[in-house]
């Protein structure tokens, strides 16, 4: 039973993405049938790729010590304080996380870069700096500490610290001897979660980077499709490989650490109006980070989308004359509407099966071990993904080059990670005895999933499919290598404009990341609206 | 023989939950196990029900050995101890479920659901919220739910436990003259022995995943099995004591046992009744440590000088005070040897 469950995503996940992972290793390590593995140092130890290295651990880093510094007051905040507009305010803070990279990208474009507010403001330019990087990395990942710290925050039982108060310590004394190590699991498990994302960032850093500033992502992209050096970009994959799978190796145990157990209690009744003047500084100031950081991009980004009289630059996406594209620049809007829907359907399919199969009790260590197997395309990175799938399988007996399934299957295989978060919680939350008491009561395994499970557990499908939804359509790195020219997805085709000269180009890469942002932004308020556990991992 | 289990054996690791148990449930008998938590009675029942895979042994249902036989495809009910009602859905689509399993027409489905709900005392609830309903509404729909697909057995796991003190006994009585009506055959287990015996034609004592002792109720409370028995049954008066003819040598000196009681080294029980309260200088001599008021008498707790304590039932009116000095004797009607 266990083993059916889990013979469809075993064999998607061997056929794409072990498979192109050896292609990889393959193309980066071995030549006429011998294997050098001297090549790994050779190209580590090049000055150029020590450089990229550095700047990739050290900005992963500092943008998640920034991450935290901002986003850990908004985590308290949500949790422990109560205020008009609140629910709100949670889902402008999770909108980020779901919008596509190259969004945020222009957002930041536009709000640093050359004759952006900042530059019109004060002539100051961020865009050839560190800043404007790390200012983005926030951006997408305040959402994750929030709700990863923030909703454990809220469940804690406050009379714990009550308890402790009234055994003699102080306020300080108590958040620090037993709030804090609640919560260290939960901080730890984000902080890894944020350095991951920003550690593998692609869209972010290629379009805000510029030439200065390059991850090892960006240097995989560049070395595959710039200088055409597959094996160096072979092993570069590889040193990220072994790098996010050592992150992943103890986020997993921080994971685990969490799961020991914690009094917790229903949020809704933990927090409390904001009292005394510290409470609403607090509040304040971290309303104005959310507003400055998370806000102000997105209207500054509206806004510049609509610099040309009469909507010109919406207007011009409509007009195949551009040169940029063959096509009108608004048919990758339907483009990347299909390749979602597809990619949403392998994403859900695979997602649900594996997490049923991981949700069982008796699931053992092999599963469990499938179960962090299933997390690496997450940090893995979608350039990994797009250069493995461009490298194995582009010839028989599996040449999909010529299939539009290509992008959806890679998209997908992003997603399902997402599905299988979402999922599994509430799987495993499902009483077995109900399932049992079905049992009992005549219901074969199959009408016992239909009639138990997938009842409690379908808002949770739909959360997860939205989820898959929001991450396919602004999936960048791996669509950006396996997306055909002629038929470029939203993010592909915004970032194809933005590195085209010219006024019109710029603002109809404004436009069309509006439209990107709103439909991703209006699957999440969807979301948010089915969702009813708001302590998932993401 | 409905049910027979044959050196049935469950381990959990190397624990032998459940060790070679044997026990037989006729057609329309209600059978009661008895016993403490962790003595495996619970996993009994999943083990017949088909939740729980044998280490060793069958589980023989209508004479058929029912290895690799699914639990949706063995035909007997189970009552979980706290209920699971499937919360997503209404009473009577709660109790519904099972015909549905077993592919009842929808009318006849809705008919039977009526007639079960007005069976057990809650009709015209069919389209409540499960949320919505007391503990005992709760056991009452859970036993509607578990009847309804007409299992040719039925368990019941700590089917009273969590409800409260009155509505426990009066539930009892309730199953007992349903069970006898519908002439159901019933496998229950519980910890509370007055449940047990208020309920089952057999009870079966378990203990460390063996079964301790099966008899009437009456043969059970008269003439517990062992010390471990008669100290779960709430009997507190259990000394070695060495047997011979109609006395016995014990801690508390010389007591009377019944004509042909078995001979040498022995466990007796002194049931509380038995202990008589006589004046100081007569007896043994005791120091009343405690009295607990019990309703219908009053249990008083008293201290030899030499030896373990000893309980006597006393009417409410004659019992001392605590720190009085008593004399005691024992009275051979209320004093079993066991083993």
């Amino acid at each position: 039973m266990r083993l059916g469950l889990m013979a469809l995503p075993v064999a998607f996940f061997a056929l794409f993405f072990a498979w192109p992972v050896a292609a990889i290793v393959a193309r980066g390590l071995e030549t006429d049938g011998a294997w050098h593995l001297g090549r790994i140092a050779d190209v580590v130890t090049r000055p150029d790729i020590r450089h990229v290295l550095w700047f990739t651990t050290w900005q992963a880093l500092a943008s998640t010590a920034l991450t935290l510094l901002l986003a850990l007051p908004a985590g308290y905040v949500f949790a422990r304080l109560d205020f008009p507009g609140k629910q709100l305010l949670r889902a402008v803070v999770t909108v980020p996380f779901v919008l596509p990279t190259v969004v945020a990208g222009s957002a930041f474009l536009a709000l640093l870069g050359r004759g952006g507010l900042l530059d019109e403001l004060s002539g100051v330019r961020l865009d050839t700096t560190v800043w404007a990087i790390l200012l983005a990395h926030v951006f997408f990942n305040f959402a994750v500490v929030v709700r990863t710290v923030g909703g454990l925050w809220a469940q804690l039982d406050p009379r714990q610290e009550e308890a402790a108060r009234m055994l003699g310590a102080s306020p300080l004394t108590a958040w620090r001897r037993v709030t804090l190590p609640a919560l260290a699991p939960a901080v730890a498990a984000a902080a890894l979660m944020v350095f991951l994302f920003t550690f593998t960032s692609f869209g972010v850093v290629q379009i805000l980077g510029g030439p200065t500033f390059s991850t090892l992502e960006v240097e995989i992209y560049r070395q595959t499709s710039e200088v055409f050096d597959l094996s160096t970009a072979a092993v570069l994959t590889l040193v990220q490989f072994a790098a996010v799978g050592a992150v992943l190796a103890v986020h997993a145990w921080t994971v685990r650490r969490r799961e020991t157990a914690l009094r917790l209690v229903d949020p809704t009744v933990t927090a409390r109006r904001p009292r005394g003047a510290g409470q609403w500084t607090l509040l304040a100031s971290v309303l104005v980070v959310v507003a400055l950081l998370l806000v102000l991009p997105l209207a500054v980004l509206v806004r510049r989308s609509l610099d040309a009289p009469g909507l010109g630059y919406y207007r011009a996406l409509t007009r195949a004359d551009g040169g940029t594209f063959l096509v009108a620049p608004v048919h990758a809007v339907w483009t990347s509407l299909q390749y979602a829907v597809a990619a949403t359907a392998i994403a859900v399919v695979i997602g649900a099966l594996a997490a049923a199969a991981l949700a069982r009790r008796d699931a053992g260590r092999l599963v469990r071990g499938f179960d962090a197997l299933l997390m690496l395309p997450l940090g893995v990175s979608a350039v990994t993904v797009g250069f493995g799938f461009l490298i194995a399988l582009d010839r028989p007996p599996l040449d999909l080059r010529q299939s539009w399934i290509l992008v959806p299957l890679a998209q997908a295989l992003v997603g399902a990670p997402f599905v299988v978060r979402t999922m599994l919680p509430v799987l495993r939350a499902v009483d077995v005895r109900l399932r049992e008491a079905a049992a009992v009561l005549g219901a074969s395994p199959w009408r016992v999933w239909r009639e138990v499970d997938l009842p409690l557990v379908r808002r949770a499908l739909l959360v997860a499919s939205g989820f898959a939804f929001a991450v396919s359509l602004g999936e960048f790195g791996a669509t950006v290598f396996i997306a055909r020219p002629d038929n470029p997805t939203l993010p592909v085709a915004v970032a194809r404009l933005l590195s085209r000269p010219g006024e019109l180009n710029y603002g109809q890469a404004m436009a069309l990341s509006t439209i990107l942002m709103v439909v991703c932004a209006a699957a999440l308020l969807v979301l948010e609206r089915l969702r009813t556990d708001r302590t998932g991992e993401f | 023989m409905l049910l027979s289990l044959d050196e049935a054996t469950v381990r959990f690791g190397g624990r032998a939950v459940l060790d070679a148990v044997a026990l037989d449930v006729a057609e329309h008998e209600v059978v009661c196990v008895l016993g403490p938590s962790g003595s495996g009675k619970s996993t009994l029942l999943r083990a017949v029900a088909g939740l729980q895979p044998l280490s060793g042994g069958r589980v023989v249902l209508g004479g058929r050995d029912q290895a690799g036989v699914p639990a949706h495809r063995r035909g007997v009910g189970l009552m979980f101890q706290d209920h699971q009602l499937f919360p997503q859905r209404d009473v009577g689509a709660n109790v519904a479920f099972g015909l549905r399993m077993h592919g009842v027409a929808k009318g006849e489905r809705d008919a039977e659901v009526s007639r079960l709900l007005g069976l057990v005392g809650l009709p015209g609830a069919a389209r409540r919220a499960v949320a919505s309903l007391s503990g005992g509404e709760q056991q009452r729909v859970a036993l509607a739910r578990a009847l309804a697909p007409r299992p040719r057995l039925l368990m019941l796991d700590e089917p009273l436990g969590q409800l409260d003190r009155s509505l426990r006994e009066r539930l009892v009585v309730e199953l007992r003259e349903l069970f006898g009506r519908l002439g159901t055959t019933v496998l229950a287990v519980t910890h509370d022995q007055s449940e047990a015996f208020a309920l089952a034609d057999r009870v079966v004592v378990m203990r460390d995943g063996r079964i301790a002792q099966s008899g009437t109720p009456l043969e059970v409370w008269q003439r517990p099995a062992d010390a471990f028995v008669a100290r779960f049954l709430g009997f507190e008066n259990v000394v070695p004591a060495t047997v011979a003819g109609t006395a016995a040598d014990s801690p508390w000196g010389k007591l009377p046992v019944p004509d042909g009681s078995a001979q040498g080294r022995r466990t007796v029980l002194v049931r509380p009744a038995g202990v008589r309260l006589v004046s100081a200088d007569q007896g043994l001599a005791c120091t009343v440590t405690a009295r607990t008021f019990k309703g219908t008498h009053v249990a008083v707790h008293l201290q030899p000088a030499d030896g373990p304590r000893v309980e006597a039932a006393c009417p409410l009116r004659d019992a001392p005070e605590p720190g009085a000095s008593v004399g005691v004797e024992f009275d051979v009607a209320e004093t079993v040897v066991l083993d």
